[in-house]
């Protein structure tokens, strides 16, 4: 954990610096795991209700890591960067097939990025929590387009349109496992892209542009583009993470499974798994999506299902609630830090 | 014309509405630098709070003391449990954590007293009004007149009293404050709890007129546009705040609704409050902020 978020978040805390939290054996094992060992054992279940929406909502919260969690610009639209990839993304299958998948989705994510760096204009002349209300704006405001304005969905008579089928190289990849190849795939390279570009330059002025708007302008860190790339590259992933979500989980493009829920859940992501950390998203998205499956199968064995559903989402709310409360007290550098030092107990 | 007139009048009437939401948030911030979003958990934990005791035969005046009872007992809690914890930290950390108090309050009172909409007749009639050539609800009326008469209180109390004298001195400079012996965990206590009670008047009226339900948290998000435009910290800020997103909603669904096809008071606000921020970022009464490095 960079020193930088605890100066943002908790003020006279300092952390060690961030090492590459896997060393190239751990690295190669993990990517083992994930390509050859769960194709090989996991069945439909636990590719559609646990590894596909966990990998997606980590690319999410990613994204929205890059704009908050290292480059300090607060932001509740990922909701709705997620919707224009997602849109976006469907338009290029649907205008232009002649494209093959992954530009699409590519293409998706750019557009995205590119409506990003717009809503991420105020923060020129808006600083710290009052940039909640553009990106809120932003986050009705696409909402709304995309409900209202028929192009986007192709005239759809109703408002979840079914995504087209998912064809790369003429392998058909609509079964789970393929679903699952596609999303792993593709969230490898863009987590790749952005360890990349958060240990560049750019990266580094993002994190002194959150740690010092004015000492970082003073000694000649380009302010506004450091925090208009973060809006577009964390606009851009959002929208690649949208984009899997509505054509590789869902199988339908719905503008209402991108409302300000999901920007909240993205923030809860960050906030749980640790601002200003890579591996801080992947851990916070596991907690997201296991916590409540692991609530229903908690209340069905102890409780024997004396709870309906409703009252189990009441409860998971209250518990979610008081963890987000209880991680900015106690641990405002999230699971990855709480890890950090259960691996290294002696520092 | 009088039609236009007629929804300036409806809009302004529901902005007033608007500012007494609006308040509660501006005492909390100005006290501790907070903007609660679980303002609006409070107010439906408040209606449903209210709405079920009456169904259960409570008398109003009752359940309306009851039911101030645990919003103050909610502040104190809020104040001890949350707050304290997190002194000094910045802006949006403790945004979050009153986002993560909204889901605690929302989830528990709806776990206790369960998500169903309830009705809630307060025994105001809600009958055509004509004042000249225009036409208004007498719910409308009186409802504002009650909100109205709330600000009126709440800002003579805050701007005039010592307490409001305290209040400003907070807000101006909390380590002087400290100093000088204004016992600032009492004063955060008491603004809680007033905004506890502004969110059971705005649950009540809210809850009257739309029902008691989940939909009554959504006034947070109409709130935030008023803050803006009026400025976090001024009461007067709130109030004309409020009249002018109340207004312009209203006009905006009117006029420029049909014109793009569709609903457009979700975002229209928070578009004015964008146009407010770019060219006044203190908003219209806030003070403007200094910067060191």
């Amino acid at each position: 954990m960079p020193p930088a978020v605890a100066a943002t978040f908790a003020p006279g805390r300092r952390v060690a610096l961030p090492t590459l939290p896997l060393r190239p054996v751990g690295l190669s094992l993990l990517l083992a795991v994930t390509f050859v060992a769960i194709p090989l054992t996991a069945n439909d279940y636990w590719y559609n209700a646990i590894l596909i929406p966990f990998l997606i909502m980590a690319l999410a919260g990613l994204g929205l890591n890059l704009t908050m969690g290292y480059a300090g610009q607060a932001s509740l639209g990922t909701g709705a960067f997620m919707a224009v990839g997602a849109y976006a993304t469907y338009n290029l299958l649907l205008r232009l097939p002649e494209l093959p998948l992954p530009v699409s989705l590519a293409g998706g994510g750019l557009i995205a990025g590119a409506v990003g760096l717009v809503v991420g204009l105020p923060s020129l002349r808006i600083k710290g929590f009052y940039l909640v209300a553009p990106t809120l704006a932003a986050q009705f405001l696409i909402e709304w387009v995309f409900n209202q304005v028929g192009w986007f969905s192709n005239y759809a008579s109703s408002s979840a349109i079914s995504a087209p089928r998912l064809v790369f190289l003429g392998h058909d990849l609509s079964s789970p496992a393929g679903r699952y190849a596609l999303t792993l795939t593709s969230v490898t390279v863009v987590t790749v892209l952005a360890w990349r570009l958060v240990h560049s330059q750019t990266g580094r002025n993002w994190r002194a542009v959150r740690d010092g708007e004015t000492a970082a302008a003073v000694i000649g860190v380009p302010v506004a583009r450091a925090k208009l790339s973060a809006f577009f590259v964390g606009a851009a992933v959002s929208g690649v993470a949208g984009a899997l979500w509505a054509f590789t989980y869902l199988g339908t493009v719905d503008a209402r499974s991108f409302d300000l829920d999901r920007s909240f859940q993205a923030m809860f992501i960050i906030i749980i798994g640790g601002l200003g950390s890579l591996s801080g998203s992947f851990i916070g998205a596991a907690f997201i999506v296991l916590f409540p499956i692991l609530l229903t199968h908690l209340s069905n064995a102890f409780l024997g299902g004396g709870l309906d559903g409703g009252q189990i989402s009441n409860l998971q709310r209250i518990l979610f609630g008081a963890l987000i409360i209880g991680f900015l007290i106690k641990e405002p550098n999230g699971l990855i830090a709480l890890l950090g030092r259960l691996r290294r107990p002696a520092r | 014309m009088s039609f236009f007139f007629e929804t300036l009048a409806g809009g302004l009437l529901a902005g007033v509405m608007y500012a007494l939401v609006a308040i509660g948030f501006v005492l909390i911030y100005k006290a501790s630098g907070v903007f609660n979003f679980a303002q609006g958990a409070m107010v439906l934990c408040a209606a449903l709070t209210f709405v079920t005791l009456t169904e259960r035969d409570v008398p109003f005046w009752l359940a309306g003391l009851i039911t101030l009872a645990i919003m103050v007992t909610l502040a104190v809690a809020v104040e001890r449990i949350v707050l304290r914890p997190l002194v000094n930290r910045s802006q949006i950390t403790l945004f979050m954590a009153t986002l993560g108090l909204s889901y605690v309050i929302e989830g528990g009172s709806q776990f206790v007293m369960g998500a169903s909409v309830h009705e809630l007749d307060l025994g105001l009639s809600d009958l055509p009004v004509a004042i000249g050539p225009i036409q208004l609800s007498s719910f409308d009326l009186v409802a504002a007149l009650t909100a109205g008469a709330l600000v009126l209180a709440l800002w003579l109390f805050f701007e005039r009293t010592r307490i409001g004298v305290s209040l400003r001195a907070v807000a101006d400079d909390p380590q002087a404050a400290l100093s000088i012996g204004i016992r600032l965990p009492v004063l955060w206590a008491t603004v809680w709890a007033v905004a506890g009670f502004v969110a059971l008047v705005a649950g009540l009226l809210w809850g009257a007129r739309q029902g008691v339900q989940f939909s009554l948290t959504f006034v947070v998000l109409k709130a935030l546009p008023v803050l803006i435009i009026g400025g976090f910290t001024s009461i007067t800020g709130a109030i004309v705040g409020g009249l002018i997103v109340g207004a312009a909603d209203a006009l905006a669904e009117i006029y420029l609704g049909p014109l793009l096809g569709g609903s457009v008071s979700t975002w229209f606000a928070y578009a004015l409050a964008v146009a407010f921020l770019l060219v006044r970022p203190a908003g219209l009464f806030g003070e403007r902020a200094i910067e060191r490095v």
